[in-house]
């Protein structure tokens, strides 16, 4: 009895220790939650979602403080992703937040408009206006998120928000319409 | 392989087969290619090939010539447009241009002057005397693409890097109903293909060409053979395929003819084997030889909706309803244009966009002819589809999936070696349109990795803008706090109390250094304690016998006084002589 006892304390004992080691010394750096998170996130880095860029806002929903439904940029379809991802149940964009846009947008400066105040520069989260002091500014179209964030600080009101048309090059065929997706008794 | 097939020789060579497919009406038309009069105006699209649009060379009021380059290619995959006619470039503007979403993209429109004035161009006697890297820039720079309807940059196809190539094979199989051009070129260019084919095989390394074509086309076949055996091209050989839609498709023709069959989502490079569309290794043949740019290309405008169903010789750029008029106008008012074929084609959005090099067919129909979008109905799973799929796919999952908007698992069953040939919609008793829905989810999975693309190169500068910020955040502290630091110090020197803790901090900390520094060297330590034991000793000596002197002499007794003064003076100089004798 004693020794079956004692054979079964070492023997714990000594897969604790192997099992400890393991874990320590061979441990697998994992994507992390809020990676996940952030990939599924725009990066548009607007800031509607009440958290300074869309890497905050993943950190805030993997700690738990913040919920799945605040990024409008992302879309309903955003929302979605992000509830299979955490096991959530779906649910609707929050309107605190803001409304999705029905179609990409892009900063637009009028150019002859612009004092070249450096405001809208300092404001883009993703550097994609370029000018200097004194110079006109301009907006890198390819690098706009269309985060509108350049827009509140310009002091004579020269940047308008442009949507982006489709291209012969980015059009997407449309969904065809299917009855069998209509309910069935509709059908 | 390695079968030579003599001339004229009725020896059957062996065909294999591709799965799937359909006989459809073939509708195709026998006749002469015609040329029309010259177009008034003429539209350049940019993007008339696969790959990056071509970068406009000229501006607006610029007068130019037949043949010269009105836009340069703008990266590899990519080729430049000429002018088809001489005249004034009178607009770069966007235009509506003939692609299923019906959107305009810039053009470069020319207004012809009549006079068709060609730009020179430089012949070649003999080609094989020409770098292979000169050819292809040849062909390039000439504007060539695949005029089958791909529109893929020909010189492409002609640099096989390091794949080995043993076959050549033209594609005339035309398989798609109504489109007859390829026929027409072949009955009447049969000598310039089978030279391109000789061009072709030099360029890429192969031995041997076979030409597959449909055997609805006897007169194309009976012209290239005629051609093989004038040109005494022992390594060129016409085999006749069984007609069959999609017989035309490259993976189908070559499956068809080799029994070899492409990889998943690979190239016919990967099996030793180049194939180029007939017309193309005609018009390779003569850009090279007679410096010929691609301007201008065959054309089948047919249809029940025609008058009179002509293959034309169309000036690239030529807009569709001058073609209609060629061919003797609309049968009926208000009848549906489609560029391409029945099956694989798409409805133009008006009939002012031009012909581009990818044009092979404009088709017209009357109402009478559409087919009635019959609405969809539930999948009965009859796998009708999945018969008829010349690619050995699954219709039914993909439609699933694509349905669902689930793109991954699409991708998992290989919905992009989907040809689009449109079999499955054809075939499928629920009217369900499932190549549209592949349509669909090959260009959402497009989109989505754009955007993907697109946010992570957000990611990215956002992130390289926090660090930057953070950057200069630590710098500005840093010398905040060194200029504080200066402050405090140039404070503290004009300050009294505190010079005098100073110096007090100076004294204690001068005076255990001295200390340390007797202690750390022990030589001094000993010869301080001797010193000092020598002083005490000396003490007590000196004050034993002065004592003793005192007491052994009287006090005013001169003579002790003198021995005493000569001792002290003798220890004196012996103390001092001792170092000296050392020494």
């Amino acid at each position: 009895m004693l020794s079956a006892v004692l054979a079964l304390t070492a023997l714990a004992v000594v897969f604790g220790l192997v099992l400890g080691f393991a874990a320590v010394r061979f441990k697998v750096e994992g994507d992390p939650l809020v990676e996940q998170i952030d990939k599924i996130l725009p990066q548009t880095q607007c800031g509607q979602c009440n958290y300074p860029g869309c890497r905050p806002y993943a950190q805030a929903i993997a700690d738990g403080e913040a919920d799945i439904n605040q990024c409008p940029p992302g879309g309903d379809e955003g929302v979605i992703k992000l509830a299979e991802l955490l096991g959530r149940e779906p649910k609707p964009l929050n309107p605190d937040n803001g409304v999705e846009k029905s179609m990409p947008t892009v900063a637009f400066i009028r150019e002859d408009e612009c004092i070249g105040c450096t405001l809208c520069i300092q404001a883009c989260p993703v550097d994609a206006i370029v000018g200097a002091r004194q110079q006109m500014h301009t907006v890198i179209v390819d690098e706009c998120t269309g985060c509108d964030l350049c827009i509140p600080p310009c002091p004579v009101d020269c940047i308008d928000v442009v949507p982006v048309e489709p291209t012969v090059s980015t059009w997407t065929w449309p969904k065809p319409i299917d009855v069998a997706e209509l309910p069935r008794e509709a059908a | 392989m390695g079968r030579p097939q003599t001339i004229g020789s009725q020896a059957k060579p062996q065909l294999w087969d591709f799965p799937g497919g359909l006989h459809l009406p073939e509708h195709k038309i026998d006749a002469p290619i015609r040329s029309m009069p010259l177009p008034k105006t003429l539209v350049f699209p940019l993007a008339q090939h696969i790959g990056a649009p071509a970068k406009p060379v000229v501006e607006v009021g610029d007068k130019v010539l037949r043949g010269q380059v009105i836009a340069e290619a703008d990266g590899y995959v990519s080729t430049p447009v000429h002018a088809s006619t001489s005249g004034k470039v009178i607009a770069i503007e966007e235009r509506p241009v003939a692609h299923p979403s019906g959107l305009s993209a810039r053009c470069i429109v020319l207004a012809s002057d009549g006079r068709d004035k060609a730009a020179p161009g430089r012949t070649v006697e003999d080609f094989k005397a020409l770098e292979l890297v000169e050819l292809r820039n040849i062909v390039r720079d000439a504007g060539v693409v695949g005029l089958g309807g791909a529109a893929f940059p020909s010189f492409i196809k002609l640099n096989p890097g390091s794949a080995r190539i043993d076959t050549l094979v033209l594609n005339g199989a035309e398989c798609e109903p109504y489109i007859a051009c390829d026929q027409a070129v072949m009955a009447e260019e049969p000598a310039d293909i089978v030279r391109g084919a000789q061009l072709i095989m030099h360029a890429v390394g192969a031995r041997q060409t076979i030409i597959g074509i449909e055997d609805n086309k006897p007169r194309g076949i009976a012209a290239l053979r005629k051609a093989i055996g004038e040109q005494q091209a022992s390594n060129v050989r016409v085999v006749v395929v069984p007609s069959r839609y999609p017989q035309g498709g490259e993976k189908q023709l070559i499956q068809t003819l080799t029994g070899r069959e492409i990889p998943s989502e690979g190239l016919p490079l990967d099996i030793g084997i180049v194939c180029h569309n007939v017309a193309t290794a005609s018009a390779v043949w003569r850009a090279v030889v007679y410096g010929e740019p691609l301007t201008e290309r065959v054309i089948t405008v047919t249809g029940p909706g025609i008058k009179t169903p002509s293959n034309l010789r169309v000036r690239l750029g030529t807009p569709v309803e001058d073609l209609v008029a060629a061919a003797g106008g609309l049968a009926e008012q208000g009848a549906r244009l489609v560029m391409g074929g029945p099956m694989m084609g798409f409805a133009l959005p008006n009939a002012r966009v031009p012909a581009v090099k990818a044009t092979n067919c404009i088709l017209a129909l009357r109402q009478a002819d559409v087919r009635p979008e019959e609405p969809a109905m539930p999948c009965i799973r009859c796998g009708a589809c999945a018969e008829v799929c010349p690619a050995g796919l699954l219709p039914q999952q993909l439609y699933w999936h694509a349905r669902a908007g689930e793109f991954d698992k699409t991708q998992n069953y290989n919905l992009f070696d989907c040809i689009e040939c449109g079999c499955c919609a054809q075939v499928c008793p629920s009217h369900i349109p499932l190549v549209q829905h592949y349509r669909f989810a090959k260009t959402e999975i497009w989109a989505e990795e754009r955007e993907k693309r697109k946010a992570d190169a957000a990611r990215e500068r956002h992130e390289f803008r926090n660090a930057r910020l953070e950057r200069i955040d630590a710098e500005k502290k840093a010398a905040r706090a060194a200029k504080k630091a200066a402050l405090q110090a140039k404070k503290a020197g004009g300050d009294p109390v505190g010079d005098a803790i100073a110096k007090a901090k100076a004294a204690k900390q001068a005076a255990p250094e001295s200390d340390s520094k007797a202690t750390d060297d022990p030589i001094a330590a000993a010869k301080a304690k001797a010193q000092a034991r020598k002083a005490q000793k000396a003490q007590a000596e000196g004050a034993v016998p002065s004592a003793a002197a005192a007491q052994e002499a009287p006090k005013d007794d001169p003579v002790a006084a003198a021995l005493a003064k000569a001792k002290a003076a003798k220890a004196a100089k012996q103390s001092d002589d001792k170092p000296d004798s050392d020494a």
